[in-house]
């Protein structure tokens, strides 16, 4: 899969999961700051990261990612 | 139609809680050793026209309980409501106390309630509804001579339920404590009538607590007009702790 295509789905699951704005997910948006995703918000959007492209996530992974953009890479990298 | 998992369905109390709720719920029957008595929980359930299945699992293991989730999720997707009733006592006074009555008392009532209740609360958070109500005991509130292992345990349990419905209230999940006083099931018959006759002295309501005193609060709790309730404990201990 594309970068580009998982960040298509990455922002679809933004939307449906914590009904975020579509016009705010860039690559660049921070997930706390422009977001304001709260950190049970980061679980469950995990849980759907691992439901939709059938992977695990393991919390260590999750310590570098601030953005979008470092989102998207992670699971691109793991597909 | 919701489903709720009660551990310890197979006797006392959980068999109550699981009777009484079997009437709106899917209820899941958990059990540790009793696989006939859960099994007969479980058809009783189903006679009367609701849906059950029993469960084996051991709370104090996780991979226990971690097969037990599996097997729920496979049926039934998530388990919307969680009962911790699951408990053990194993008293001595304190000079007394080995370890392994310490650490196995810990471990099943406190520890075992953490296994299913972190495994539970990830399907609610995702469905942004959900129920847990923990089993204490009066004795976490007030202490209990010969009972240090148990009542630490479910005094934790206060502190593990307290914390859970901060974390996770925004997502529209409640979580309480309700502290039992004394009730007839397995766990007081070796109290002999002297004792009960002092036991009753003390309560302003003259009779042992019933398990159905129990199920009809987490009945009462379950519901989605109960949304406004949490973070509490309630005891229902027929006056002894007023
Ligand atoms: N009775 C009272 O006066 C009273 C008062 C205050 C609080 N409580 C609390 O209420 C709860 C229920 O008490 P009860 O009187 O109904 O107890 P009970 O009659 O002794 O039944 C205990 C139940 O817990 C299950 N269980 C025990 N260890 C387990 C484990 N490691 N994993 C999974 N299940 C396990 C048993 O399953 P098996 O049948 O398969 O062994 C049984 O279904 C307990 O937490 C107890 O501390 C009771």
């Amino acid at each position: 899969m594309e970068v580009n295509e998982v960040f298509d789905k990455v922002k679809s699951l933004f939307e449906e999961e914590l009904g975020i704005d579509s016009e705010k997910i860039t690559m660049d948006a921070k997930l706390e700051e422009d977001l304001e995703i709260d950190s049970l918000g980061i679980v469950e959007v995990v849980m759907a990261f691992e439901d939709e492209f059938e992977i695990e996530i393991d919390d260590e992974e999750l310590t570098d990612v601030g953005t979008v953009g470092q989102a998207v890479n992670l699971l691109h990298s793991k597909l | 139609m919701k489903t709720v998992f009660v551990t310890g369905a197979s006797r006392g109390i959980g068999k109550s809680i699981a009777l009484e709720l079997g009437k709106d719920y899917q209820v899941i029957v958990g059990f540790s050793n009793s696989k006939d008595k859960a099994d007969e929980v479980a058809e009783e359930i189903k006679k009367l026209g609701g849906e059950s299945l029993a469960v084996q699992l051991n709370i104090a293991d996780r991979n226990s309980v971690d097969e037990a989730f599996n097997l729920i999720e496979k049926t039934y997707k998530q388990v919307d409501i969680l009962i911790n009733n699951a408990g053990i006592t194993k008293d001595n006074i304190l000079p007394r106390m080995k370890d392994d009555e310490w650490n196995d008392v810990i471990q099943t009532n406190l520890t075992g309630n953490f296994y299913t209740s972190q495994r539970a609360i990830k399907k609610m958070i995702k469905n942004k509804w959900g129920r847990l109500i923990f089993i204490s005991s009066v004795v976490g509130i007030s202490g209990n001579q010969g009972q240090a292992n148990y009542a630490a345990s479910k005094a934790g349990l206060i502190g593990l339920s307290k914390s859970i419905s901060k974390e996770v209230g925004s997502r529209n999940i409640t979580s309480n404590v309700i502290a039992p006083g004394y009730i007839e099931t397995d766990m007081t018959s070796f109290i002999d009538d002297e004792n009960r006759e002092n036991i009753i002295e003390q309560l302003s309501i003259k009779r042992m607590g019933m398990p159905e005193d129990i199920a009809n609060m987490v009945s009462f709790l379950c519901k989605d007009e109960s949304e406004y309730i949490t973070g509490q404990v309630i005891p229902i201990d027929g006056g002894l702790t007023t």
